[in-house]
């Protein structure tokens, strides 16, 4: 062992092993990784280059609002971890929580103008129906994530928000699996399951813009493309 | 902060002062978004 980490050509009696044969139908991992190659080449993945059209300030929005989101989760594991007392009472809790509001603000901004340069360049052509419809899930998903980060403050506006919102939820029949009421369950939703699902969503949707590049604008469909 | 704000009224339209400044910053940023010239580096296309 020594010899061959010295770099010491093996003894000709030792055998040799063979060449690597093609894998059988049923490797799943090689197959695997050949569909991931073929889908996400690492050239798509992190590009050197941009086509022309990507110099615009338009398409900072998206990144501006995965910047947000950063600091949304980053924030929502601290106050998460030090717990509402301190977020309430403590000076840099209250800091820490007002971080947490504002960034979502940004969010939600920069989500919108993202939302409206996607529109006005019709970003769903060319294949790209399913990057924009799971945008608008994200959305969707975004808006109850922020109605649940009100139900946990856990001050008065919190028990207002839920008391108005009750009688509307219970409406829908909703208030059967979802209480406004229940602390516990907005709290759960709102730490756990929902940023879960938010941060799923939008690694997919950063992977799907990836792997198809930015839609070209309008009318330049013979454009070339880097 | 912890007083009401005051609404913006006009037909149908009922919309506080704050939500209505923050839509028109949003329109104007983005329409600055759209002609403000963006920095090309050198390893662009075209």
């Amino acid at each position: 062992m020594l010899e061959r980490r010295a770099g010491i050509a093996a003894p000709a009696s030792e055998p040799v092993a063979a060449p690597a044969a093609a894998p059988p139908d049923g490797d799943w991992t090689f197959k695997a990784r050949r569909w991931i190659e073929r889908v996400l080449p690492m050239d798509h993945l992190l590009p050197r280059r941009q086509p022309y059209y990507v110099g615009s300030w338009v398409y900072v929005f998206g990144v501006v609002t995965i910047a947000a989101l950063v600091w949304v989760i980053v924030s929502g594991v601290v106050l998460s971890f030090m717990g509402p007392q301190w977020w309430h009472v403590s000076s840099l809790g209250r800091f820490i929580n007002s971080l947490h509001f504002w960034s979502v603000q940004l969010f939600f901004v920069f989500m919108v103008l993202h939302l409206w340069g996607q529109y006005f360049m019709a970003g769903w052509r060319d294949g790209r129906a399913a990057t924009w419809m799971i945008g608008v899930v994200i959305f969707a998903t975004s808006i109850l994530t922020a109605f649940t980060g009100y139900l946990s403050q856990q001050n008065f506006d919190s028990q207002f928000i839920a008391i108005s919102a009750k009688d509307a939820m219970n409406s829908t029949g909703a208030g059967a699996f979802f209480d406004v009421l229940n602390f516990g369950q907005m709290y759960g939703l709102h730490v756990m399951l929902l940023p879960i699902g938010i941060t799923f969503l939008v690694v997919v949707h950063i992977v799907m813009v990836r792997s198809r590049g930015v839609v070209k604008p309008i009318g330049s469909e013979g454009s070339p493309v880097s | 902060m912890d007083s009401a704000a005051h609404y913006f009224d006009w037909g149908f339209i009922h919309i506080s002062y704050p939500n209505l400044l923050l839509i028109g910053l949003m329109i104007v940023l983005f329409a600055v978004a759209l002609v403000a010239p963006f920095p090309h580096g050198t390893d662009r296309d075209a």
